[in-house]
């Protein structure tokens, strides 16, 4: 038997490499400010995906909601072997919480519909939740299996998984479908072949292509598409009317949670002391330390 | 708007025993409460249940809402989640908190999702205010505050239109409080119908170890940040610990370089810990760091850069590089004290 998997990817920003004006004054996150990376459990997830399928056979399919540059994080999943890639993509959806991204998640999974197997990282680095996954496996009323570690066995319409838990592990039974969250010592991601580098560095998203007709009277866009169609290098891109969503549950005001108050973090003054770094010093300091019944 | 006042706190169990950060919860639970004017309860799922379920009357618990049969001996997804978001359907507390753990944070984005509910995982505070939001006045509603983004800012997340609040918070970050008599609570049972659908995912194997390392009981910990450099440097602190009598803990950072293992994280994603003494290595001082330790009772901080934030909350502050300051920091105990 073989399965039909979709992994749901986010492109993050680089949340260990932060600077300058990233907040916005309504306390969302100004993403056009900030590098952007694969987050890693994802990928990971990908992976884990990927070799499901080596070693059963089936699809991969990929899927990001983000705004329209995350058709980045895309081409590297076709680059990491996806046979097809999806961007779920619509300004009503943005600045949404887990709930509202969720929702939107699980309504486009429902159109992609025929999967087995949903992947994801177990959480994202720029929200540290972990929210997400378990969320779209609530609304799509799929069982979930989160810290997945590893696929140990599939057969028929059961896999068997082992998970992390608190100081321990567990292994458990699933009937498909179900959806997997992946921790990030699963697997180590395969490096883009080369091959798939240069097939797929051409694949594009409907805007994309529209770009490149701007300005080109040689360029129709109805002829453009069919033919990155037909060389399967079209990234379909799912909006809102795609997605037949309810509006009030999306973006920001589909989000229970709101950003009320941000506070810039304000160091304390230097009320410490300070000891200097040598073999007298460190005698003050232990001095001090048992004058304060730490030591002694 | 949600007119009850109840504060729930899912009460997390393993192996029939229950967990820390439940009852760490439900002395801020109890705090909530008072603030609302309102009542402490707890929802404990699992099976022979009773004796744990008295224990919540200790930390001011009115009334336990308990289910308890033998299927639901073990942690399993989708009967607790089942079970708790038909109790959140049913009686619309005004708060509900988890424990940040495995259990917490696979069953409460479920419930979550089920009830539409706001949900803010790892909250480092939390708190009972009257708030103006885009003009308009909500009362008491539930301040979730924490870190966020890379930890620049210190956000306040609410729910203002959401009936039911939800947060997780990790183990340590609150205080377990307990009250010097119990109060007369109650026992509420939850009739449970086991349902074929919730046995979708099951378990055929389990492997618990008991926790080998308790930072949160440690009187002193010796912690290590990226700024440690590499794996051989961080090897130092195990040797400053051994001296000293101290347990070693790491930052975010140094877990993820693979320094030293994520059990022993201190910080907004780890542990929270309030030792004796705390001596932070090679640690520049990020907020959600600093969540995890700034309330030891002494923190010594070791660092390169005079300008790094650890500065800001040490009581003793040694700048230079942390391998020569710490032999001569072992030299110097061994010295005086031996």
């Amino acid at each position: 038997m073989s399965y039909h998997s979709i992994v749901m990817v986010k492109q993050v920003p680089d949340t260990a490499n932060i600077s300058g004006q990233v907040m916005k004054p309504d306390g969302t996150v100004n993403r056009s400010k900030l590098p952007t990376i694969f987050n890693p459990e994802d990928k990971v997830a990908l992976e884990l995906a990927l070799q499901f399928r080596d070693r059963f056979g089936g699809t991969v399919r990929v899927m990001t909601m983000g705004p329209l540059k995350a058709s980045d994080l895309l081409r590297e999943c076709l680059y990491m072997g996806a046979d097809e890639a999806f961007l779920i993509s619509d300004r009503k959806f943005a600045g949404a919480d887990t709930l509202a991204t969720s929702y939107v998640l699980a309504e486009a999974l429902r159109k992609l519909g025929n999967y087995d197997i949903i992947f994801a990282g177990r959480q994202a680095i720029d929200g540290d939740t972990a929210q997400v996954g378990p969320q779209t496996a609530e609304k799509l009323s799929l069982p979930q299996i989160t810290y997945a570690e590893a696929i140990l066995n599939a057969e028929g319409s059961t896999i068997t998984v082992k998970r992390k838990v608190d100081n321990g592990f567990e292994v458990l039974e699933g009937t498909l479908p179900l959806l997997l969250t992946v921790v990030k010592d699963a697997a180590t991601p395969r490096p883009f072949r080369a091959k798939r580098v240069m097939a797929y560095k051409n694949a594009h998203t409907l805007l994309e292509l529209e770009k490149m007709t701007e300005g080109n009277s040689l360029l129709y866009m109805d002829q453009l598409k069919e033919e990155y169609v037909s060389k399967g290098l079209f990234i379909p891109t799912l909006t809102a009317d795609d997605l037949d969503v309810d509006l009030n549950r999306c973006g920001l005001g589909g989000s229970p949670t709101k950003v009320h108050k941000i506070e810039s973090v304000v160091l304390g003054g230097s009320a410490h002391e300070t000891i200097p770094p040598t073999k007298d010093g460190m005698y003050a300091l232990i001095d001090k330390l048992m004058e304060d019944h730490i030591f002694g | 708007m949600n007119e009850n006042k109840l504060v729930w706190v899912f009460i997390e169990q393993r192996d029939g025993k229950p967990a820390d950060v439940s009852f760490e919860l439900l002395s801020k639970g109890r705090k909530l409460a008072e603030s609302l004017n309102g009542e402490l309860q707890a929802v404990l799922i699992g099976h022979n249940m009773q004796a744990v379920a008295e224990e919540t009357f200790h930390y001011g618990v009115t009334d336990v809402l308990l289910a308890d049969h033998p299927d639901l001996n073990h942690y399993n997804t989708l009967p607790y989640s089942r079970i708790m978001s038909e109790l959140v359907d049913r009686y619309q507390p005004r708060i509900v908190l988890f424990g940040g753990t495995f259990i917490g944070r696979d069953l409460a984005p479920r419930v979550a999702s089920h009830t539409r509910s706001g949900l803010t995982a790892d909250c480092t505070d939390l708190q009972i205010s009257d708030v103006t939001y885009l003009r308009k006045d909500y009362s008491q509603l539930l301040l979730q505050i924490r870190p966020a983004f890379g930890g620049n800012i210190i956000a306040t997340i609410i729910c203002p239109d959401s009936p039911v609040q939800m947060a997780t918070v990790r183990e340590g970050v609150m205080e377990k409080i307990p009250l010097s008599q119990p109060v007369a609570g109650r026992i509420t049972p939850v009739y449970y119908e086991p349902d074929a659908a919730d046995q979708l995912v099951r378990i055929i194997a389990r492997h618990h170890e008991e926790s080998k390392v308790n930072l949160k009981a440690a009187p002193i910990i010796v912690a290590g940040g990226y700024g440690m450099g590499n794996w051989q440097n961080f090897q130092i602190l195990h040797e400053l610990a051994r001296v000293i009598g101290g347990e070693v803990a790491g930052t975010r950072a140094a877990v993820d370089a693979g320094y030293i293992d994520h059990v022993r994280q201190v910080g907004q994603t780890g542990v929270t810990v309030r030792p004796k003494l705390y001596i932070a290595c090679g640690i520049s001082g990020a907020i959600q760091h600093r969540a995890g330790m700034s309330e030891s009772n002494k923190i010594i901080a070791i660092n390169a850069d005079p300008d790094a934030p650890i500065f800001g909350v040490c009581h003793y502050g040694i700048v230079g590089d942390v391998m020569e300051v710490i032999p001569k920091l072992i030299d110097a105990y061994k010295h005086k004290l031996k």
